[in-house]
């Protein structure tokens, strides 16, 4: 780690008025610390937003407001995220640790950072760390990278697992900015694909800081799933995950919502599959023509060829625990 | 740095002697200390010796602490932090660079080594402590975050010379082998129990929806919810073991016998 000032922030505007373009806040640390410490993140100064009272979990008249500083594990064990987004619940309690699920922030999930090993690897080309050195993974190992929207620039792959959920439930990011205006992001526009700027993982501009994360009702709570799949049966970063929900009218599919995790550098929305399950009969020869028509778009690597065979399988057995549940 | 001035207690030194009679004298003329002692026992018997004999559970209730840790000189330190918290009920107040973590504090600057550096970027869990009453990672938390806040580290665990039951249970069923991986596994588990009181759920949970109270876990539960603890002994039958024993407070069979 490079030396830092440590400065704490009591709110939001004390916050957003000491953020300079070398400064960096600090929510829960899993990330940053760790990224700090290997010299991909160098900030001169830490802001603390350890004691901004942004951790609050609330009803609100459209669905629910998730505090940008609640922690993962609160937010996944919220009896009212249990009850009516539990495939969120499912999604949260699939990533990391209950030691890192307990430290990471709502907010901080979001903005966590590619585990791409050339990403962390300072001596190694990467456009997302130093952009125009190249993308040593592009012809490298990247058995764990990207099938769908890659760029010759990048092929990572996004790491969250809550994320994928908040995409498939339709969730939006509000934002305060430095003149202290508020703006609320889509979750499908905040994370962006790699194109040509890999560097910039998402539409949050240097200095805005997230302030809560907000749900709309949905009728999925009774038809839903998060399903991972991973090198271990337990904390490991995703091959693939599949994030679904169904609004059911009788056997019949009257709106699908389908996200998945591992396969690119957002959370992936499986539009083609979503649009084909429209209407249709929940059976499953239709899961597989939902889930073949997805994967007939991916554009595998080198080494990961399996994951469309693997995605293809996920999205079924996803289909197929959320029509039970 | 000063070493722990205290002298071996009557206790120790018979239990030492029991175990290495012949490396006694040599051992009390060189003037060891507790520290060194405690290392030695763990080598010599990697607890599996230790944990049935007489004496052996209060010994290793008592924590281990340097006395006297000279200061950082403050005019030394580019980016320096005052930092007071409360590390097992007691106020500390530290002097701290800016960027060290609260385990390297602990271990540093305050002298407590029983949590454990292990991958030193949140995959192993070696470094897992309890702040205000949650299970965390001290290798990414910064210290100066954690102003009045309040720690427990493995040497808080025991309450006077009485062993807490989750350590207890880690020694009945042998729930390590090199140990370094221990501490962090037994804050870990200490916290698990807890959490499953709560009711806190897990990925393995079958109905996430329902929210039943209490939750008693199952071998397959205590797996997803300690998978943040690696051990590269292998040591994962005996911990799930000892956690449900703890849990249960009823005698769990032991995974292994003495020979003979």
């Amino acid at each position: 780690m490079i030396p830092f000032k440590f400065s704490i922030a009591k709110n939001p505007s004390e916050a957003l008025g000491l953020i300079h373009p070398h400064a960096a806040f600090l929510a829960g640390g899993t990330n940053i610390l760790d990224l700090m410490k290997e010299h991909v993140a160098q900030p001169s100064e830490i802001i603390d937003l350890g004691r901004l009272p942004l951790n609050t979990i609330k009803p609100t008249a459209t669905g629910i407001s998730l505090g940008a500083l609640a922690k993962n594990t609160e937010t996944a064990n919220h009896q009212l995220i249990r009850k009516d987004y539990p495939m969120l619940s499912k999604a949260i309690l699939a990533g990391a640790s209950a030691q890192i699920r307990n430290m990471a922030s709502n907010g901080g999930n979001l903005l966590q950072r590619t585990r791409c090993s050339y990403f962390y690897d300072i001596n190694m080309p990467c456009n997302k760390r130093v952009p125009g050195s190249g993308c040593a993974a592009m012809k490298g190992f990247n058995r764990m990278h990207a099938i769908f929207g890659w760029s010759d620039q990048c092929v990572a792959v996004y790491p969250s697992d809550m994320a994928i959920a908040l995409s498939a439930l339709n969730a939006s990011v509000k934002v305060m900015q430095q003149n202290g205006s508020e703006r609320s992001i889509p979750f499908t526009d905040f994370h962006l694909l790699p194109k040509d700027h890999p560097e910039k993982d998402n539409s949050l501009n240097h200095g805005e800081l997230i302030t809560s994360i907000e749900l709309p009702k949905n009728n999925f709570a009774g038809h839903s799933a998060y399903i991972k799949v991973r090198d271990r049966n337990s904390y490991a970063f995703a091959l693939v995950s599949v994030a679904a929900g169904f609004e059911l009218e009788g056997n019949s599919i009257k709106t699908a919502h389908i996200a998945m995790g591992g396969v690119a550098h957002k959370p992936w929305r499986a539009l083609k599959a979503e649009a084909f399950l429209k209407d249709k009969t929940a059976t499953f020869a239709n899961f597989t023509k939902a889930a073949d028509l997805e994967m007939s778009a991916a554009k595998p690597l080198s080494h990961n060829k399996f994951k469309i065979e693997m995605g293809k399988q996920t999205l079924i057995h996803a289909f197929e625990v959320a029509l039970k549940v | 740095m000063k070493q722990n001035k205290s002298p071996l207690s009557p206790e120790e030194k018979k239990l030492f002697g029991d175990l290495m009679p012949e490396e006694l004298n040599e051992v009390l003329s060189s003037g060891l200390q507790r520290r060194h002692f405690l290392k030695l026992m763990g080598l010599a018997s990697a607890g599996l010796l230790v944990s049935h004999m007489v004496g052996a559970e209060q010994l290793f209730a008592r924590s281990v602490e340097f006395d006297e840790i000279p200061d950082l000189i403050p005019t030394a330190i580019e980016n320096g932090i005052n930092v007071s918290f409360k590390v097992n009920s007691n106020n500390k107040k530290v002097l701290i660079d800016s960027r060290m973590t609260l385990l390297d504090t602990l271990r540093e600057r305050i002298g407590l080594t029983g949590s454990k550096k292990g991958c030193d970027h949140g995959q192993c869990g070696a470094c897992t402590v309890i702040v205000d009453g949650n299970r965390v990672l001290s290798c990414l938390t910064l210290a100066a975050s954690c102003e009045g806040k309040s720690v427990i580290t493995i040497e808080g665990l025991a309450k006077d010379n009485e062993l807490n039951p989750m350590q207890q249970a880690f020694l009945k069923h042998d729930g390590f082998q090199c140990g370094f991986c221990t501490p962090g596994q037994i804050c870990s588990a200490v916290a698990l129990m807890k959490e499953a009181k709560e009711g806190q759920a897990s990925f393995v949970t079958s109905n996430i929806r329902e929210q039943a109270g209490a939750v008693m876990l199952s071998d397959e539960e205590i797996a997803e919810r300690m998978s943040g603890n690696i051990c590269r002994c292998g040591a994962y039958p005996n911990i799930v073991a000892a956690i449900k024993e703890a849990q249960t407070g009823k005698n769990i069979e032991q995974n292994w016998l003495f020979a003979g």
